[in-house]
């Protein structure tokens, strides 16, 4: 992790006032490093090209998809990394980069001209071109596509070409954070016209050679790709093994050489025998949301309570192992540049508990807590929420629902349950989708007219310093008013052989922020 | 063959058919009875109303079950057992590559298992009450108590982890040669041998101690028939019946009973697809593969049935 705050400070800083003076001046944001080239500066070895690398993720199913549109687990943004290329890319803070795109301008924020690379060609041979963006990116607002990114593309009201390769996008209202929603996986760019995915066409660095759902995903370098000399390796076989105790024994006899979410138990063992361990500080979160207009949550005094009751070490050192950082009942997580430092930690207080709790008098309401596997670790947080609630007298059923359904069937529909929710390109994403009253995944639903003008001003606010204090006080907002009870944030573990080489901690997600195979090369592979 | 054995068989076969009708439109409801359906999947967390309504009637899934049915039928005795919702491919050709694997898997747990667990089972009878069938007796029941993933991951450990002499998944594209082929299926194929041999030798064992008391062995040991030729000629052939019948039970379940092996060697067969689409409520795929296990296990119990009323209607002409 100390690892990260490295590299994030080397190439955060003079990214991020590129950005914003792309945004503020309506200046250029290009004349960036290539990938390879900032590979290379961090591990200070020079990338070999070459070889083959097998990779195991957590799940492989028959929805597996090459549609960008459907992109729903971490092996389907991975997949998308492989065979296609955003307009932009995110750092590994988070900083949007240009990459399909060379130039994304505007003027009042809300009037977006994007300028594309060129000279970028489609594995099938075709130049990219403006109609080819429009069209990726319009079939999001279609309800038939059935896209994950629906709720995200409303935003864009018109998406137009304005030349061969200029396009122009106008958003329903001003936002300065954009440039980061373009960096979601499901907005990376397909051909014009594309309907039939079961095969891609993308302008990614690795060309598909077999594509089985449920089984095997395989690409070969692609040697015409734009962003060269990245990727090294030759080839790449990805698949998913979702029996953990399998996964790991892949790795240990060598049949993968990386694989996807460790067993935190396991990492002991796996240092022991030489493996690498790449720890990423993601903001992925599993939380009890408190429904605030129905049951108990309708007390604020029951809310308050909940949240001192959370002793916050233990999850994060029992139910974490210690990969984890302490979260706060607000969303973002201590590594963003914008979280609030000053906010005082909610410490795990069970008098004050039991003062709250009494004061809403259901300290025995008998509302039970919903958990789930589907809802990583909630199962074990909830052991450790009814035990800090029996050591102040009060009784609090916990109901493990089944991971089938969970999502559809029970969050967000019961008084108190766990979800889980992982992060987002932009605190603006993040507080737009989860906590603005009109938000679509408002887990508590709570209502702050004044929290809803603020992410209102903060998108059309150039100054840098005064977004930060707008941010300070939403993350406030929700520390103190929303109904959610963040206890830690996950750090993702993934584990690698040591013939492996290039593996970076990314705030963008795990595994290099999904895109690590356009990084890493082999030790063994050719000079 | 008689006229009476052709109509007997003709009449285990015709109560077959009914059970597959049975089993067809218990299947077509039952998966319309599963709660959610693919258009929740497919949204996820983005399933607003309006979005999950508008993808149903693109997939026909608002039309009402009988109309359904009606089509998957009609599509059915054709041969054509529809398209994968999720995927909008053919589920025949989802099926296909999916099928293969299972077979090759259940045909070489089958070609290792039923010799070995024929010897073993009438060795255990032969020798009934010795020292040898009470240590199979005690190793048979052990195998069969202790679940499959158990013995499947504590072997992956030892062979493939510690000594490292077999692979820790069965990637079937790695076979080019012999050699490879048992490397690879090594594991799996034993693992699954152990457990269908168990219940087969316990079976067999059982049928022949009960062929064993009959009068006309008896007689046969007291006219001084020599042991192998009383087993061989005397006992097997009316045990064949039963035999079969334990053989068969056994077997069945191989092709969709097998998704613990699938799972830990990441094999990609047909129980893994049924799991995978009953979790997406990918509805044709799940009425297909519930289909093909039903019908194979039709098949063998069937098969195993008919063997058994031509072996006991030669006993009797004879």
């Amino acid at each position: 992790m100390r690892h990260c705050r490295a590299a994030a400070s080397t190439t955060g800083g003079p990214g991020r006032r590129q950005v914003l003076r792309l945004a503020a001046a309506g200046l250029v944001a290009a004349a960036l490093p290539a990938r390879a080239a900032r590979a290379q500066a961090v591990s200070g070895e020079p990338p070999r090209r070459g070889g083959h690398l097998n990779f195991a993720g957590l799940a492989a199913s028959t929805a597996d998809t090459l549609d960008p549109a459907r992109f729903a687990l971490a092996t389907d943004y991975i997949r998308g990394h492989m065979f296609y290329d955003g307009l932009v890319t995110l750092d590994a803070d988070m900083t949007p980069r240009p990459a399909l795109a060379e130039r994304i301008e505007s003027d009042d924020l809300r009037t977006w001209h994007i300028t594309l690379r060129r000279g970028v060609a489609f594995h099938d041979g075709a130049a990219l071109g403006a109609a080819d963006v429009v069209y990726s990116l319009a079939r999001h607002k279609d309800p038939a596509t059935a896209s994950q990114q629906r709720a995200v593309a409303q935003e864009m009201a018109e998406i137009k070409a304005t030349g061969p390769l200029e396009v122009q996008v106008t958003l329903n209202g001003p936002n300065v954070d954009f440039p980061s929603m373009l960096g979601l996986v499901g907005f990376c760019i397909v051909r014009e016209g594309t309907t039939d995915f079961s095969r891609e066409n993308g302008t990614g660095p690795f060309i598909c050679t077999e594509f089985s759902p449920g089984v095997r995903t395989s690409g070969r370098r692609n040697p015409d790709y734009w962003g060269g000399p990245a990727p090294w390796l030759d080839s790449v076989d990805m698949t998913g093994i979702s029996d953990d105790m399998s996964r790991h024994n892949a790795l240990l006899a060598g049949d993968v050489d990386i694989i996807a979410s460790v067993n935190p138990r396991l990492v002991r063992m796996l240092r022991g025998r030489g493996f690498g361990l790449l720890e990423s500080p993601v903001g992925t979160y599993t939380d009890l949301a408190i429904r605030l207009d129905q049951g108990p949550g309708r007390m604020q005094d029951f809310v308050t309570g909940m949240k001192y009751l959370f002793n916050r070490e233990q999850v994060r050192d029992s139910v974490f192992l210690g990969f984890a950082r302490l979260g706060n009942d607000q969303p973002i997580a201590p590594e963003n540049r914008y979280f609030a430092a000053d906010l005082p930690q909610r410490p795990f207080d069970p008098d004050r508990a039991r003062f709250h709790l009494r004061k809403s008098g259901v300290m025995d309401s008998g509302v039970p807590v919903l958990c789930s596997p589907a809802a990583l670790a909630s199962v074990d947080i909830a052991v450790v929420l009814q035990y800090a609630a029996q050591q102040i007298g009060m009784d609090l059923p916990i109901r493990r629902m089944p991971a089938d359904g969970y999502w559809t069937e029970y969050w967000m529909k019961t008084p108190m349950g766990f979800g889980n929710t992982n992060p987002r390109p932009s605190l603006d994403m993040t507080f737009a989708l989860n906590f603005a009253s009109s938000a679509p995944w408002n887990e508590s639903r709570w209502h702050d007219p004044r929290f809803d003008q603020l992410l209102l001003d903060a998108r059309s606010q150039r100054n840098e310093t005064v977004r930060r204090q707008i941010y300070h006080d939403m993350q406030v907002m929700i520390h103190e008013g929303a109904g959610i009870c963040l206890p830690a944030f996950t750090t993702s573990l993934d584990a690698f052989s040591p013939r492996v080489r290039g593996l970076r901690p990314s705030q963008a997600g795990q595994l290099m922020g999904y895109d690590f195979l356009s990084h890493v090369w082999l030790a063994d592979g050719a000079a | 063959m008689s006229a009476g054995l052709a109509r007997l068989v003709a009449r285990r076969i015709g109560t077959a058919l009914c059970s597959l009708v049975f089993v067809v439109v218990a299947i077509f409801f039952m998966t319309a009875a599963l709660p959610g359906d693919v258009a929740d999947m497919l949204l996820g967390q983005n399933a607003t109303p309006a979005a999950a309504q508008a993808l149903r009637h693109s997939l026909h899934l608002d039309q009402p079950l009988w109309l359904r049915f009606m089509h998957w039928c009609a599509g059915m005795l054709h041969g054509d057992p529809g398209t994968s919702l999720l995927t909008g491919r053919p589920v025949s050709e989802m099926l296909a590559p999916r099928l293969y694997n299972s077979l090759l898997l259940a045909g070489a747990t089958t070609v290792v298992s039923v010799p070995l667990a024929l010897l073993l089972g009438l060795a255990c009878a032969t020798w009934r009450d010795t020292h040898f069938d009470r240590v199979m007796t005690v190793l048979t029941l052990g195998v069969v108590s202790v679940p499959a993933f158990l013995i499947a991951t504590v072997a992956v450990f030892v062979f493939a982890v510690q000594f490292r002499i077999v692979p820790a998944l069965s990637d079937i594209r790695s076979i080019h040669s012999v050699g490879q082929f048992i490397l690879t299926f090594a594991m799996p194929v034993s693992t699954l041998a152990s457990i269908t041999m168990a219940q087969m030798i316990r079976m067999i064992r059982a049928c022949m101690i009960d062929v064993f008391s009959a009068p006309y062995i008896e007689m046969a040991v007291l006219k001084g028939v020599p042991p192998i030729r009383i087993v061989l000629h005397h006992a097997l052939p009316n045990a064949i019946g039963p035999v079969a019948n334990a053989i068969a039970l056994s077997l069945s379940s191989l092709l969709g009973g097998v998704v613990v092996i699938e799972t830990i060697f990441n094999y990609p067969g047909l129980a893994q697809l049924m799991v995978d689409s009953v979790m997406l409520r990918d509805v044709p795929i799940i009425q297909s593969c519930a289909l093909l296990f039903c019908l194979t296990y039709l098949f063998l119990t069937t098969l195993a049935d008919i063997v058994a009323l031509a072996s006991v209607r030669k006993g009797r002409g004879a």
